[in-house]
């Protein structure tokens, strides 16, 4: 249904995606996990056609995602929905506003419809009888589950979610995985998740793509990932300091820096 | 290195910097027109905005009324206070209604008007727009189909050129009304002078030329303040220095315009 080919992505000459290809399957649950600044949410917001890829392709079916009129693209964009990583909820909105939203903006349904779709959503979630809060009074996780209500009022085919699970507690990051995983199943959701997060990646996943440098290293089923003999994989899953997969991002060395800086006092031996 | 090549590098090196100044400010003002004529299009396109524009009008314009009547009313005052002393030596109080109302419709109107609404309403524009990049609400707009362009730009940008005429008449109004107050009822010129010179010396020219300002200043700051937040560094540093920049590209823009158009309207 979606298809990279070839996308890749630099920023001031510092490359975040390498040139690479991604089939995401219909009706299942992706999850792209890596490090920080493996390229996962570079690769998330190309997808969604948030960005120009810098080359290559975003396939919708038959439909070039970097080709089309920005017309087509916010059609197409109302069978999408995003959950952000920082939630992005609208500030000027209370949280029935925020997920009413796009059904204000798409559709002609009578207000006590809206009502009723919003009620069905926030209860989804646990939040029904919080319609009349603003997004400043809610909690993180609060906000999230606000969030994905509103990622999924137009019961969407495609669902992105960034980092849905990043500062979360355990409760309301297994509610969120939990959410992901009963709608998508329902409605035969297309999902694509980015996260860190190994656990709720590998257990909530239909397929999983690992990538590091801005190139993918694995993808398969979670049970090939688990099994897989790459040591880069082994050390991400494990999370272990101390493997191929370097801690340190510093450029030069760090004797040098300390014996080198001008007024330091060198020792001769 | 002798002194002479010393002079040349660094002259070389200020000439660079001051180029690539240059050619930064030349691509702004290019995006920033492309950016600003992108959104313009779209008010012929449905979704209309006119909600938008109309909550955009009442925060931007009804919430620049207080700060506008003061600096309309203090404005007026002053000059009628300055205006007086200088017309005494002379002998031509009489012609002091001219003088505030001639100042205030032609220049000072138009110009401390736009300052005072860069400052109050083109500031929380910039800082605004920056936020919602910051917190990703402009990209939760493009994923819920909705153009931030023409949801967020352009009601701002029509706003604030609608709302800079309708405040600068105001406190046209206001900066000639307290003049009166301080000319007639404090310093004792008489009312019927003050009046009788401000409508036989104030022409239909002067109205229209101080008008023509406020829409093209209204349209500035909405272009400038709409563009700086718009391509802010999505960082809560890069917000504080877009809404400084939009401060100060808006003023120094204003009275470079009003130069431009006073030669024009003379």
């Amino acid at each position: 249904m979606i298809r990279g080919e070839q996308l890749s992505k630099s920023y001031d000459n510092v490359t975040a995606l390498a040139p690479t290809d991604i089939h995401v399957r219909e009706g299942k649950i992706t999850a792209i996990m890596g490090g920080s600044g493996s390229g996962k949410t570079t690769l998330l917001r190309l997808l969604a056609g948030l960005d120009k890829p810098g080359s290559g392709h975003v396939w919708y079916g038959d439909e070039d995602l970097c080709a089309i009129t920005d017309r087509r693209l916010y059609e197409l964009r109302q069978s999408m929905g995003m959950l952000f990583q920082y939630s992005a909820l609208l500030n000027s909105l209370n949280v029935y506003d925020n997920v009413a939203f796009p059904l204000h903006e798409h559709t002609d349904l009578d207000e006590t419809v809206i009502h009723t779709m919003v009620s069905m959503k926030l209860e989804q979630v646990g939040l029904r009888g919080f319609e009349e809060m603003m997004p400043s009074e809610l909690s993180g996780g609060m906000a999230k589950r606000v969030a994905f209500a509103r990622a999924m009022s137009m019961d969407p085919k495609i669902v992105f979610f960034d980092e849905p699970t990043s500062g979360l507690d355990p409760i309301s990051s297994g509610v969120i995985s939990t959410l992901i995983q009963n709608t998508a199943q329902k409605n035969h959701m297309t999902s694509i998740v980015v996260t860190h997060d190994v656990q709720a990646g590998l257990a909530i996943a239909d397929h999983v793509i690992l990538l590091w440098q801005g190139r993918i290293i694995a993808k398969g089923p979670p049970d090939a990932i688990r099994e897989s003999d790459d040591a880069r994989v082994q050390q991400f899953l494990e999370g272990r300091p101390d493997g191929p997969i370097p801690f340190s991002r510093s450029t030069t060395s760090y004797i040098d820096d300390l014996t080198h800086r001008p007024g330091t006092v060198r020792l001769e031996s | 290195m002798t002194d002479l090549s010393i002079k040349q590098s660094a002259l070389a090196v200020f000439f660079g910097q001051l180029g690539r100044h240059a050619m930064r400010g030349i691509e702004q003002l290019g995006d920033g027109t492309m950016l600003g004529l992108n959104a313009l299009t779209l008010i012929f396109r449905r979704p209309w905005q006119g909600k938008h524009f109309v909550l955009q009008m009442q925060a931007l314009g009804v919430g620049s009324l207080v700060i506008i009547v003061i600096t309309g009313a203090f404005t007026g005052m002053v000059l009628a206070l300055q205006g007086y002393y200088t017309l005494a030596k002379f002998g031509s109080e009489s012609l002091l209604g001219a003088g505030v109302g001639m100042s205030i419709i032609r220049e000072l109107g138009p110009v401390l008007g736009a300052f005072m609404i860069i400052g109050r309403a083109g500031s929380s524009i910039t800082a605004e727009i920056g936020i919602m990049r910051v917190t990703e609400q402009t990209d939760a707009l493009e994923m819920m189909a909705v153009n931030p362009k023409q949801r967020i730009l352009l009601p701002r940008i029509v706003a604030v050129t609608l709302a800079v005429p309708l405040l600068v008449s105001l406190f046209d109004v206001v900066g000639i009304g307290s003049g009166y107050i301080v000319g007639v009822e404090l310093l004792g010129v008489n009312p019927g002078a003050y009046m009788g010179e401000l409508i036989a010396k104030i022409t239909m020219h002067d109205i229209y030329g101080g008008w023509v300002k406020t829409v093209v200043f209204g349209f500035m700051i909405g272009m400038i303040c709409t563009y700086m937040g718009y391509r802010s560094e999505p960082t809560t540093e890069g917000v504080a220095r877009a809404t400084t920049q939009a401060v100060v590209v808006a003023s120094v823009g204003v009275l470079i315009v009003d130069y431009i158009l006073t030669s024009f309207f003379l």
